[in-house]
């Protein structure tokens, strides 16, 4: 096994005992990513700048839990002196003036950031099709999408080109690409992570959180981007566990609902399988296994497309041609701002700021946008009530396994109910976590939990568990052809 | 309400959006394919529920009122498309 194909724990353990050298992980890294171009992971990589940095480590003391690790960050996220592109035309030329708190948190860590990863345009979509820059290829099976939003970030620890990575979350886009992909995804609770230098999509649904190839190395990224960030005030100032020790914890006794709402017309038959058949396995480590109802599930997708669309109308009308950016000539300032953002969105944003700015739109507001906030308190509600008997949520994280790409290009609904098992936390806010549960026609099937606000620790550790149960995560995609 | 492509042109302005005939088409249908669907919550009763705009028991989060270093001014200008001497520039908004 290549070092690019291991786990940051296992490279850690290597490093302590310095059996390898940063510059060697560095290395393995940047020569497969070379293997591995047609995939398209990244908007773009750092080699040189990435390898000196890892060579400066060889010979200096090890600089924290991270040291000399290869991390991939989703470019949506600043780091000073960077392009920052979020997949779009229209932030072409625009370098970002400061570092997102979570990346300045890797580098304190010792990380190295090897490359900005592909991703839907502004992080609207589920598959990395909408990128300005082309699509990504799934690790599994080049002819499928990865995913998305994130998909570039999953991609690139599945193909071992980078060890960890960060993607962000706003109906899905971290958990789903991960369970396409054959990953751990990890979605934190709403204030957990701050969101400081994340281009804002959907301001009360993004949080940043990890991709990684097992819990443990999740674990681990998690507990270095967490924390409390003066600079993010929804950022929550709330003590952070010891990730991967509450991990290692017992699941005996632990209570694991599993809502039928999530298991009706829909759902591929053989994903279905994997998941039942992880209930069984979570129940043979003791864990007590509860059917529970989640009423409000069949609103989750309607109640989303009307709060984010209508958050991302706002967020996005500073893309005016003015402060950064593209610009498009004009003879006057409303051309201007007509010309540049027509020719620098593409059409599923423009789809979504149209539908976001007609359900905030006197005489609508009421009818959908408050009627959709009025739901999500529904939808909120019915976690809080569920969480009273049980601990964590088991579901399928997607209905199906990854799709053909341009399946589903033509049909933005079709495209929208593939959220339809994960949109629901970032409406409530909790946090959640994809893992492996299986393998369908060759490509991966997630497995989803879900746990009560600032309970990750619950998380890990039935994911933990249940990882203890298989080898499924210690499968890699990339063969060498 | 109808969703008809007025609406998506009136909608596209609002946006400071533009679209050709048949992208306007397109979207008028893809449009209403959504709101066709959002539309399941009017089967919904929220009589007496509170609307959610965001989960965290937050209202008003206040900062001790101290100056601290911001972003060096010439590295905000650097990105942007047009500027001189500290101000963006654009075409002439006031009439003479």
């Amino acid at each position: 096994m290549e070092i690019c194909d291991k786990t940051i724990h296992e490279i850690k353990g290597m490093l302590a005992k310095k059996e390898i050298l940063p510059s060697e992980i560095m290395k393995s890294t940047l020569s497969r990513m070379e293997k591995t171009v047609k995939f398209a992971s990244f908007i773009k990589t750092f080699p040189e700048e990435a390898l000196k940095y890892a060579e400066e480590q060889d010979s200096a003391p090890l600089k924290g839990a991270l040291s000399g690790i290869p991390v991939a960050i989703k470019d949506n996220m600043c780091i000073e002196g960077k392009e920052t592109t979020c997949a779009s035309h229209i932030l072409r030329g625009f370098v970002a003036p400061y570092t997102a708190t979570v990346v300045q948190r890797l580098l304190n860590e010792g990380a190295i950031v090897i490359g900005k990863t592909n991703m839907d345009e502004f992080a609207m979509g589920s598959s990395t099709e909408t990128s300005f820059f082309g699509n990504t290829l799934n690790p599994w099976n080049k002819d499928m999408v990865p995913g998305g939003s994130s998909g570039g970030s999953a991609t690139s620890v599945s193909l071992g080109e980078a060890i960890g990575s960060l993607g962000s979350d706003t109906g899905g886009s971290i958990r789903q690409p991960a369970s396409l992909c054959g990953l751990v995804g990890l979605k934190p609770t709403y204030g957990r992570v701050s969101r400081y230098g994340l281009v804002a999509f959907a301001s009360s649904l993004d949080q940043i959180g990890p991709f990684a190839k097992d819990v443990e190395d999740a674990a681990i990224l998690l507990k270095a981007i967490s924390g409390y960030d003066p600079k993010d005030s929804t950022s929550v100032n709330t003590g952070v566990p010891d990730y991967t020790g509450e991990m290692k914890k017992e699941i005996k006794g632990l209570k694991i609902g599993v809502p039928k709402e999530y298991f009706l017309k829909g759902i591929d038959k053989e994903v279905e399988a994997c998941v039942k058949k992880a209930i069984k396995e979570l129940e043979s480590c003791g864990a007590e296994i509860k059917d529970i109802s989640l009423p409000h599930t069949e609103y989750a997708v309607a109640t989303y497309y009307i709060v984010a669309t209508a958050e991302a109308s706002s967020n996005l009308a500073r893309y005016d041609g003015v402060h950064y950016g593209l610009r498009e000539k004009a003879g006057n300032i409303i051309d201007l701002y007509k010309k540049t953002r027509s020719a620098g969105f593409g059409d599923e944003v423009k789809r979504r700021i149209i539908l976001g700015t007609y359900v905030l739109s006197s005489g609508y507001y009421d009818a959908y946008y408050l009627k959709a906030q009025k739901a999500r308190t529904l939808i909120k509600e019915d976690f809080s009530k569920a969480f009273e008997k049980v601990d964590v949520i088991l579901t399928p994280t997607s209905p199906t396994t990854a799709w053909k790409i341009g399946e589903k290009t033509d049909d933005p609904l079709k495209m929208y109910l593939s959220d339809i098992y994960t949109i629901s936390a970032n409406l409530a806010g909790i946090p959640a976590v994809s893992v492996n549960c299986g393998f369908s026609g060759g490509l991966p099937v997630g497995l989803q939990l879900q746990a009560a606000h600032f309970n990750e620790a619950v998380l890990l550790r039935s994911a933990y568990a249940f990882e203890q149960m298989n080898d499924y995560h210690k499968k890699r995609a990339f063969s060498g052809k | 309400m109808k969703v008809d492509k007025k609406l998506v042109e009136y909608l596209a302005n609002l946006s400071r959006l533009e679209f050709d005939d048949t992208k306007l088409d397109e979207i008028t249908d893809q449009l209403k394919g959504i709101i066709k669907y959002v539309e399941k919550l009017d089967t919904l009763d929220t009589k007496d529920v509170e609307p959610t705009a965001h989960i965290l028991p937050l209202k008003n989060v206040f900062r001790e009122d101290k100056i601290t270093p911001s972003i060096d001014r010439d590295k905000i200008f650097k990105s942007s498309p047009d500027s001189d001497d500290g101000y963006f520039i654009v075409p002439k908004v006031i009439e003479e």
